[in-house]
């Protein structure tokens, strides 16, 4: 059962390398996941990773459905560095829509242009609330962030279906549980005709730049990570890990709840039952997949949106379920865990070596 | 009342049995010092391996819970192998396993949602059924019920009074003495983390080839964070944990009942009830640094590797 010792310095190229190999596990395994199926793995590769890429609207498609992913896992890495596991994003998401789209339904009928920047303040808004609550209870309560933030994704989604089918529905919208279509002035614009890339993608790119430029300048990034790695040290410095929670839990909140209004004032353009295809929890494998690092998210998550064009994709072409894609998605988690064990450890070699036969046990850190 | 109270009282106790099981498995998972987040991923495993099970050998019930708890048992393998032989982060392996769970149930699952299972009639156990009102909420319930009061109390009695409860305690307070004396650590975690993930598999059949008995996708609807929440709130103590199962068994059931009680709130705010309860309570219990000190297994949520 001990097939693996540990290394003298953590490996730099495995640290790099593992989603790669994490990657091409899953199309291995993938591939014999098609054969059982009576696919053709070539075939089926097609479908999954080209077919969607061959036309612009592929690309717009592909941006749009990376956009909220890259956003919200910019803010779960801040957390993540630090071990606070915020898992209830998309609950924060959920609550950035409500919040945006509540702003919507009271500038109905005014067309004032201030409608999109009131939405857009109001769904950052609503998701740092959410987001901030499990922080109250974990620094005054000592409540597990983990727990409580997937518990308020629950409430979240429960009160998104009250309102749609309650006090915000529309009432000539055959009943169904939604809101009515938000007024032009309360959308993103369309980049181009016939594509469904908005503008809101731009509130991406400068949140790409804004982490950048936070993690490689500012001292709280810093303490972050040392918080996480070494909260011993941290408390030397005085770093707060009070502080640190607060932080990476609003913060992580307030990208997912202007992921939420992206997508109600852009794609979807109402608030219904299905603004989010799970891009709270995807998010959460955007980060790992991309190291927790800003430039890394952004070639994760353009990843996982190919997932999920590929997934509907082969839907259509090859007749299968689409929660193929939720299956990809855990194989890569898993195989990607798995990987990263090589960054500090390496597989026992045969020979023993005697200094290291004597070693005593050795309590390891949570590995990241 | 007391006739609206018999079929609550009654239907708590099938309601809160996946909670009871699944929980009793992530208590024995933790008191090892291993915190599993991926009870959701096993138990949806678990269900639909057993709801698929029984409807295509026409098994039954008791057929679909023993391929439910191989099921999550093979699931909890695979957390086990990166948590404990690979090292990983377990917070990190245990959402894994959720993710996988999740996608891998509504994979295999596409193909089942048409077909329907029978369920489970009750057992009267002779002359306890016939106690008035207790007779009919405790003892007229189907036989899964029943053997998630023998997995309690076996759990507790080993937990309480056994060499092998006294070592997994070990083991979970502190690996370091305990791999130091000889004991075989990662053994005795990969046995408890096992344990935990069949005890999630019956639960997740239990809910597809009993309660329901249909396949739902995602039909666990967190029952699986939930029963994580129930081990801390539980202080990992097997008694209180079926008290707080059957605390959140009972407010599922009561939104069923809600109109019938004349209770006027919007039927998707009562459906989030349990999930703020939850939050609730764990606030509740987690404010007390010290009860939380006291019994938490020192070592849970840290890796183990034995080195060199």
């Amino acid at each position: 059962m001990h097939l693996l010792e540990p290394r003298a310095n953590p490996s730099v190229i495995m640290r790099w390398a593992s989603p790669a190999l994490a990657v091409l596990l899953t199309l291995f395994v993938g591939s014999l996941l098609f054969i059982a199926l009576k696919k053709d793995p070539l075939e089926a590769f097609r479908v999954f990773f080209i077919d969607p890429l061959n036309s612009a609207y592929g690309w717009s498609e592909l941006l749009l459905k990376a956009s909220p992913l890259i956003l919200i896992a910019q803010g779960l890495a801040i957390g993540f560095k630090a071990r606070i596991y915020n898992i209830g994003a998309e609950g924060q998401l959920i609550m950035g829509a409500i919040f945006g789209g509540g702003v919507a339904l009271l500038f109905e009928g005014t067309g004032s242009s201030f409608a999109l920047p009131a939405m857009v303040l109001a769904g950052a808004l609503g998701g740092a609330l959410w987001g901030a609550l499990p922080a109250l209870l974990k620094t005054r309560f000592n409540a597990e962030e983990t727990l409580t933030t997937l518990m308020l994704a629950y409430v979240a989604s429960f009160l998104l279906s009250w309102l749609v089918s309650g006090p915000w529905k529309d009432p000539g919208g055959m009943n169904f549980p939604q809101t009515v279509m938000f007024a032009a002035t309360s959308q993103f614009s369309m980049l181009a005709d016939g594509l469904r890339l908005n503008t809101s993608v731009f509130i991406t790119a400068a949140a790409v730049a804004a982490f950048y430029l936070f993690t490689k300048k500012s001292l709280l990034a810093y303490a972050i990570t040392v918080g996480g790695e070494a909260p011993a040290a941290a408390r030397y410095a005085g770093f707060s890990s009070k502080r640190t929670v607060w932080f990476a839990l609003t913060i992580s909140g307030l990208t997912a709840g202007l992921a939420g209004i992206a997508e109600v004032a852009g794609p979807i353009g109402q608030l219904n039952l299905n603004i989010s295809p799970g891009y709270g929890y995807a998010a959460i494998i955007v980060a790992w997949i991309g190291r927790l690092h800003p430039v890394g998210i952004v070639g994760a998550g353009l990843l996982m949106a190919l997932l999920y064009l590929g997934g509907e994709q082969a839907q259509l072409a090859l007749q299968l379920p689409a929660a193929i894609t939720g299956l990809f998605q855990g194989m890569l988690l898993f195989f990607l865990l798995g990987c990263d064990a090589f960054i500090d450890y390496r597989l026992r070699r045969r020979k023993r070596r005697t200094v290291a036969a004597t070693k005593p046990a050795v309590p390891v850190q949570e590995a990241a | 009342m007391i006739d609206h109270l018999i079929p609550i009282l009654a239907g708590t106790l099938a309601a809160a049995t996946p909670l009871v099981f699944a929980g009793l498995g992530e208590l024995v998972a933790e008191k090892s010092g291993v915190i599993n987040l991926g009870v959701e991923g096993m138990i949806l495993i678990g269900a639909i391996a057993g709801f698929a099970f029984a409807t295509q050998t026409g098994g039954g019930a008791g057929a679909g819970l023993i391929a439910g708890a191989v099921a999550g048992t093979l699931a909890a393998t695979l957390f086990a192998i990166l948590s404990l032989s690979l090292g990983a982060n377990q917070a990190a392996a245990g959402l894994a396993l959720t993710i996988f769970g999740i996608g891998l149930s509504a994979f295999i699952g596409q193909s089942f949602v048409s077909y329907s299972l029978p369920g489970l009639k009750p057992w009267d156990i002779p002359l306890l059924s016939d106690i008035p009102v207790i007779g009919r909420i405790l003892f007229h319930q189907d036989w899964v019920v029943y053997l998630s009061w023998v997995v309690a109390l076996a759990v507790a009695w080993v937990l309480a009074k056994t060499r092998l409860g006294l070592l997994l305690k070990a083991v979970g307070e502190s690996p370091e003495s305990a791999h130091a004396i000889g004991y075989p650590v990662i053994a005795i975690r990969y046995g408890a983390v096992l344990f935990g993930g069949a005890m999630a598999g019956i639960a997740g059949a239990y809910l597809s080839t009993v309660y329901t008995p249909l396949w739902v996708q995602n039909m666990s609807a967190g029952r699986g964070w939930i029963a994580v929440a129930l081990v801390v709130f539980a202080t990992w103590k097997p008694g209180r944990l079926m008290l707080g199962a059957y605390l959140f068994g009972g407010m599922t059931i009561l939104q069923l009942h809600a109109q019938g009680l004349g209770i006027r709130v919007p039927s998707q705010l009562m459906s989030a009830i349990p999930y703020a309860a939850t939050v609730l309570v764990l606030v509740l219990i987690s404010r007390d640094r010290k009860l939380l000190q006291l019994n938490l297994p020192a070592s849970l949520g840290k890796s183990f590797m034995p080195g060199g």
